[in-house]
């Protein structure tokens, strides 16, 4: 059964899961051809709303649509409205009167989408909301491991960060369980939730959690701008914490060990500046990745499906 | 109608003889669309590789340029092309199983064109059915069958379907 929307990780089954990764391969396949665009999505209109800072997904969206053919609007929230006061819902009957066939929202509430989707007969992809989910950089991030390892079963992957307030760890975290990768945090004990998935291991120190001895290192970005509250003393602290210094970098080199990011890096934060050579750094592979992940969501939904 | 894998085997030979008196010595790129385009290109291929000259051989997935996707459920399911050499400039023959309305080789000739410019393409089908609706017609035909337009031509091969076989079921609802 086609799903309208793309929301969160939670919602697709395993198999859908595996289609997906499988469908990213053949439009990754056309990147290296000289025409990098097919007509799958001619005619069908794609409608950016974000309400929060994004250059990267943004831009990633963007050319995803526009590589199947689709006409991109970008709906400028700062300049918009909803400046003025107009309500989200005002919005969308406003979005709705403009028939767009998907609309891709990010925005920093929770839920947001989800109430989107209700409203509209338009496929509407989740780009980010709030701490709750980013399914499209889940769908990468597997994609990305699953490029390195074709049976993800059993490998590790060790998350590290500010898992409390990141909807990537969420969305990661669960899409790497369902594919039968093994999944662990390590971060300051007052940004690793206490409750959440049993089978999921929770590190505070960074050599107990090598112990573990993971496959993949997956740092998260640190959200400087989404915390009001202080949970580590400082960023120099942090990377002298859990950062990657050049020292456990030699040493994740030594064990041949794969390094992710979401991006963009707080350089000198989660990564020393070494990291950018390093050539088990998949960080690039991830951007490539989200583009062909993209269109294979946008090619795979189908708008005015009746929601499952 | 029920035909066989004997006669499928004879019309890959007629499809392989008339490229070779057609084309003689000359360098040509054979391109299946699959599914089961490719398994009949490869066939052909195989009769041609005796021939002193130069043979590609390639795949093409035309999912991504079909004209019908809001006629359809849900999307096709894209399998990878390969195509290894370089179509500019070659001489390619397009494969398929069947010949029929004549969309899926529009959807072919305009997949091609996003790879390169061809010298030249002709087309070889295993079964030409009829009812074309675009002004399409092949160069090379194994076998032409007289249908109706309701009717289904199911093509099973090998690889794809475990058996060599070719079933024309009539379909009286219009």
């Amino acid at each position: 059964m086609p799903h309208k929307d793309l929301l969160d990780i939670e919602s697709l089954k395993r198999e859908e899961i595996e289609h997906l990764l499988e469908q990213a391969i053949p439009f990754k396949d056309l990147f290296t051809r000289s025409v990098k665009k097919v007509p799958a999505l001619k005619g069908k209109s794609v409608l950016m709303l974000f309400y929060e800072a994004s250059t990267r997904t943004h831009s990633s969206f963007e050319v995803a649509a526009k590589r199947l053919s689709a006409d991109v609007t970008n709906f400028d929230v700062a300049h918009s409205s909803i400046t003025k006061g107009e309500s989200v819902r005002e919005t969308i009957e406003t979005l709705q009167a403009m028939r767009s066939d998907f609309i891709i929202v990010r925005h920093s509430r929770s839920g947001l989408p989800a109430t989107i989707a209700k409203l509209t007969r338009a496929s509407v992809i989740n780009a980010g909301d709030g701490a709750h989910a980013h399914p499209t950089q889940a769908l990468l991030d597997a994609f990305t491991i699953k490029e390195k390892f074709p049976d993800p079963t059993g490998k590790r992957v060790l998350i590290v960060g500010d898992i409390l307030h990141s909807r990537v760890a969420r969305s990661t975290s669960t899409i790497l369980k369902k594919i039968g990768v093994e999944v662990a945090y390590l971060g300051p004990g007052s940004l690793v939730p206490r409750t959440g998935p049993e089978n999921i291991r929770r590190f505070t120190d960074y050599q107990a959690a090598m112990a573990w001895a993971p496959d993949v290192v997956y740092l998260l970005r640190v959200q400087m701008e989404r915390q009001d509250v202080q949970y580590f003393p400082s960023l120099r602290e942090y990377h002298r914490l859990y950062g990657v210094t050049d020292a456990r970098l030699a040493e994740i080199r030594e064990r041949g060990l794969y390094l992710m990011h979401p991006g963009p890096v707080n350089r000198g934060v989660e990564l020393c500046d070494a990291v950018m050579d390093y050539e088990r750094s998949l960080i690039n592979d991830q951007v490539e990745n989200g583009i062909a992940v993209r269109m294979a969501v946008l090619y795979w939904l189908k708008p005015g499906a009746v929601m499952g | 109608m029920t035909l066989s894998a004997e006669d499928i085997a004879a019309a890959v030979d007629r499809l392989a003889e008339a490229i070779r008196a057609q084309t003689a010595g000359a360098p040509i790129a054979l391109i299946g669309i699959r599914r089961r385009g490719d398994e009949v290109a490869e066939r052909v291929l195989t009769r041609l590789a005796e021939d002193d000259r130069e043979l590609s051989f390639g795949s093409l997935d035309i999912s991504l340029y079909r004209d019908d996707f809001e006629r359809l459920h849900e999307n096709p399911k894209l399998l990878e092309s390969d195509i290894p050499f370089p179509i500019e400039g070659a001489h390619v023959i397009l494969v398929d199983d069947v010949l029929f309305t004549g969309r899926t080789i529009r959807a072919a000739l305009d997949a091609l064109s996003d790879y390169g410019r061809p010298a030249k393409v002709e087309l070889a089908v295993l079964v030409d059915r009829g009812h074309r609706e675009l002004p399409i017609q092949p160069d090379y035909t194994g076998i032409t069958l007289s249908t109706q337009r309701p009717d289904h031509v199911l093509v099973c091969l090998e690889k794809a379907d475990g058996l060599d076989q070719i079933r024309v079921i009539a379909n009286e609802s219009p």
